[in-house]
């Protein structure tokens, strides 16, 4: 050794680095509240404070003389959710919230499927990427691909004219709910759009949940004489389901709040979203749109709940 | 007996639909592209009645587009950097300690993603009015920021879990602080989890409407612009120009990003 | 000798508990400076958060640690000059074989040049020439665990932790490995605590060792020691097979009631009526069953109504016996009470 038996504790210069090193590495919490709070003091104060405000905000009521917000409690606001128009708004975006999870679930399962028992790596991929491009891509430039779509004069109409069945879609289209227009103005529209927005969303949980059910399982239940109907319905389904829950967490939740495509596709009546924007806009009525918003809060903290319980978040 | 050949026709079936809703995903943005090129700039006729590239050259020459556009850009920049840092900060001190209120961190993290747009966007946007504060550029990044930090912490955190726990204690063994030990093996470690993290996060900075729209004051940023276009449009193909633009230009990092989270096998546990 | 060195190492009243879980309890342990030195025991048993304790990882809950003479329970890792070869190697994935051995150089801010000379001396110490621009992934176990050696080496440590390191490596490598570990450790002449559960390994490879249980360290002493001398039940049964007798049976074997225990290998089975040494104890059973084991046959021997008897024979010749045969035949075992070794429990 070249210069003799070191000492036993390495000699670097004794810095304020190394002393503030040696405080950290001894008090391993000082450590962690340092890490944690900018980050927490961010989230705390700027998002759960905001949202408190808002909730806060919700018991609170607007003059109807002045237009001024009374900062007095008041369930007020909430007593004007129950009103038949509003509880009208509730109704609709929660049906087509369920209607498109329903459809996007259908629609997941066999792309989800190939996805996950694709057997070569490079096809996995980039199936994989096909469905991460969408999901990632600008949510407005989707939305406006099917106004030109879905437009009068556009595409849709003039496929279904070629395949002659334009009377099919007009009757569709007279029918009083769900009808409109054109498909550029119905629900029937905002549907499809939402669908083929939230898909993705849907798609790679659902992936995830398929792909971890083992080759031996489906052998298993082939050896045992199932066909693939019997064993898709027992075996493949049962498993996918936490996928799918945890995929509906997103269509559900996202088509709540949207304001978007009811708005450019929908016809004039309202969803949530955009009661929202409505009564916080010009009208300022901040308490009634704040207890709006409390409506998706509320309803997604249920199903996040009975989510969790059916073991959703493991699939996430 | 391979499980993906099913016997009979129900196979085949299988992918048909699989193919069915891939075409349903992507075929879209081949009518975007597609109505970019038409002469009718009043509707969106079908037929095309005609092709031409004008529109581009237009979209070129309009400044309005061009500001949102740098707008865009700045804000994507900045609520990025902010995203990466405190995600990153975040991401360390779940990782590394068991500490109580753990899984209330998680939650916090990914609550701004995981709540409707518009819940966010109109708690912030009472918030800022209510602090009195101007609706401008730094109010557009603090909403952007907030929801982004949830991607890089996921990423930062999956990579934290595929490596070594000894790495850190080694490299403090031989001689390295806590500093240190975060500049030599902590960050390269992570190095392609923050790219990929970021990539993300900028991909959905520069896309995002809907909190924006509640925290911008006159500014528009490229959605928000596009999305005016939506209900008062004049020179419609010029959307379409954009929209084309937009689409490539988002792809790009969402291909890299994949393709970084893809490797990264080096620093894998044994 | 008048000037005393202090101790490489030396744990006074140590402990480290989590809660109402005593990790280690209250060890004394005394390392000298050069020695090659194990910790043995079972998992759990406390001998890898002694390690943990000595590198700096984990703090103590009571007691001292202090190396050569240097208290240093609260001085983290960083500043403590001891370096640790772990399990799993802990090669830095993004870097090359030479960066990661001239790391603790870097640190300290050795000029380039003499890094690059010291990482080559290094490498020809473990016999690895050459490989400094290898990744840690494109290298065997075995060159994994040089690299991880001569990282730990390269600036001069005055003690070596090493925690079971050979662990994840075959057979026949282990076996190499442990003399060439054992080599170096006389070459380089450093302090090496190695802590490992496979007694044969410790045995082999140290100077003395400290038999762990559940927290407390049981035993210290050479090999020969620990092995012909255990001082408790658990070390006559953990380090070696043994054979125990107390009660009764002892008395009618020894004369005294007194609890001890006797190798297998120092047994001798036989026929019935074979003539044995004077003095030698013998005693009569049968054989329960008889197990081919390469180099020596192992027989379970059983005496009087329940006490059932481990003995080895090696197979000094190579005759084809069908053990299946012995079952039940009636045999003699004798051995020299010499080898008796009473416990004081």
């Amino acid at each position: 050794m070249s210069n003799g038996a070191p000492h036993p504790l390495s000699d670097p210069p004794r810095t304020w680095i190394r002393r503030l090193s040696t405080l950290l590495f001894i008090r391993p919490r000082l450590m962690l509240f340092l890490l944690l709070t900018p980050p927490l003091l961010w989230l705390g104060i700027i998002y759960l404070g905001s949202l408190v405000a808002l909730l806060v905000q919700s018991f609170f009521r607007l003059d109807g003389f002045t237009g001024m917000v009374v900062r007095e409690f008041s369930l007020s606001s909430y007593l004007e959710l129950t009103s038949i128009p509003n509880l009208e708004i509730v109704f609709r975006t929660t049906v087509m919230a369920t209607a498109v999870t329903l459809t996007s679930a259908l629609l997941a399962l066999p792309l989800g499927y190939t996805m996950a028992r694709s057997t070569s790596p490079r096809l996995k991929g980039m199936l994989y990427l096909a469905v991460l491009l969408p999901l990632w891509s600008s949510y407005i430039v989707r939305v406006f691909s099917w106004k030109m779509i879905l437009a009068k004069e556009g595409i849709l109409n003039w496929l279904v004219e070629q395949v002659h069945l334009k009377w099919l879609l007009e009757a569709i289209l007279s029918l009083p709910v769900i009808g409109g227009s054109s498909l550029s103005f119905s629900y029937l529209g905002a549907f499809l759009v939402f669908v083929y927005i939230w898909l993705p969303y849907m798609i790679l949980p659902v992936n995830a949940a398929l792909e971890r059910i083992p080759q031996s399982v489906l052998d298993a239940s082939n050896d045992l004489g199932a066909r693939p109907w019997m064993t898709f319905r027992k075996v493949i389904f049962p498993l996918a389901l936490p996928g799918i829950v945890a995929g509906s967490i997103f269509t559900f939740s996202l088509t709540l709040g949207d304001y978007i495509i009811p708005g450019a596709i929908g016809n004039s009546s309202y969803f949530i979203g955009q009661a929202v924007l409505a009564h916080q806009g010009t009208a300022g009525n901040i308490p009634l749109a704040a207890a709006f918003t409390v409506v998706p809060i509320l309803i997604m903290g249920v199903y996040l709940t009975l989510a969790k319980r059916m073991g959703a978040f493991d699939a996430l | 007996m391979r499980f993906s050949k099913k016997p009979g026709g129900s196979g085949s079936l299988l992918k048909l639909g699989a193919a069915a809703v891939l075409m349903f995903l992507h075929l879209p943005f081949l009518v975007i592209l597609l109505y970019a090129f038409t002469t009718d700039d009043a509707t969106y006729r079908f037929p095309l009645p005609g092709f031409t590239t004008e529109w581009f050259a237009v979209a070129w020459g309009r400044s309005d587009i061009w500001e949102a556009l740098f707008l865009s850009l700045r804000v994507a920049s900045i609520s990025t950097l902010l995203a990466l840092m405190l995600g990153t900060l975040a991401a360390l001190a779940v990782h590394r300690s068991r500490f109580f209120g753990r899984e209330t961190v998680s939650l916090l993290i990914i609550l701004p993603i995981a709540l409707p747009g518009i819940v966010t966007g109109i708690a912030l946007r009472s918030s800022i009015s209510l602090g009195g504060l101007p609706f401008n550029f730094w109010t557009i990044i603090v909403g952007h920021a907030t929801f982004c930090v949830v991607v890089v912490y996921n990423n930062v955190v999956a990579r934290l879990r595929r490596t070594s726990g000894s790495l850190v204690e080694a490299s403090m063994d031989l001689g390295a602080n806590p500093f240190q030990t975060f500049r030599y093996v902590v960050l390269p470690t992570i190095a392609t989890a923050l790219l990929a993290g970021g990539m993300l996060a900028f991909a959905l900075s520069f896309d995002e409407v809907i909190v924006t729209t509640f925290t911008a004051g006159q500014q528009q940023t490229l959605p928000i612009w596009m999305f005016s276009q939506l209900t008062r449009p004049r020179q419609r193909p010029v959307t379409n120009v954009v929209a084309v633009f937009v689409v490539a230009v988002t792809f790009v990092p969402i291909i890299i990003a994949h393709y970084l989270s893809m490797r990264g096998s080096e620093g894998s546990k044994k | 000798m008048t000037i005393s060195q202090p101790p490489a190492i030396r744990l006074t009243n140590l402990s480290r508990h989590y809660g109402d879980v005593k990790a280690v309890h209250q060890i004394n342990l005394e390392i000298q400076d050069g020695e090659f030195f194990s910790l043995l025991g079972p998992s759990g048993s406390g001998k890898t958060t002694t390690l943990r304790l000595i590198a700096g990882f984990e703090f103590p809950t009571t007691g001292s640690i202090a190396l050569h003479g240097q208290e240093v329970a609260d001085i983290p890792p960083f500043s403590r000059n001891v370096h640790t070869v772990f399990q799993d190697y802990a090669l830095f994935p993004h870097m090359t074989v030479e960066q990661n051995i001239a790391y603790s150089l870097m640190i300290k801010k050795v000029a380039a040049a003499e890094r690059k000379r010291r990482v080559g001396e290094m490498l020809e110490v473990v016999r690895l020439p050459g490989l400094e621009s290898r990744l840690p992934s494109q290298l065997s176990g075995g060159q994994r665990q040089r690299v991880a050696l001569a990282r730990a080496l390269v600036d001069h440590p005055r003690v070596l932790l090493l925690d079971e390191p050979l662990g994840a490596l075959d057979l026949k490598l282990r076996q190499q490995m442990q003399v060439e570990l054992k080599s170096l450790q006389r070459e380089v002449g450093i302090t090496f605590v190695f802590v490992t559960h496979d007694q044969e390994e410790a045995l082999t490879m140290s100077d003395r060792l400290a038999v762990f249980n559940e927290g407390r360290i049981v035993q210290v002493g050479t090999p020969f020691e620990v092995y012909e001398q255990p001082a408790t039940r658990f070390v006559a049964g953990f380090v070696g097979t043994s054979n125990h007798f107390d009660g009764p049976l002892a008395e009618q074997l020894t004369g005294s009631a007194k609890m001890f225990t006797i190798r297998p290998e120092k047994i001798t089975v036989s026929e019935i009526g074979t003539p044995s040494p004077p003095g030698a104890i013998q005693v009569e059973g049968t054989i329960l069953n008889a197990v081919y084991m390469g180099m020596q046959t192992r027989f379970l021997v059983r005496i009087g109504e329940a006490a059932e008897v481990t003995v080895t024979q090696a197979n000094l010749h190579a005759a084809n016996r069908n053990l299946e045969a012995l079952r039940n035949r009636p045999v003699k075992l004798s051995w020299d009470p010499q080898y008796n070794h009473v416990i004081h429990e």
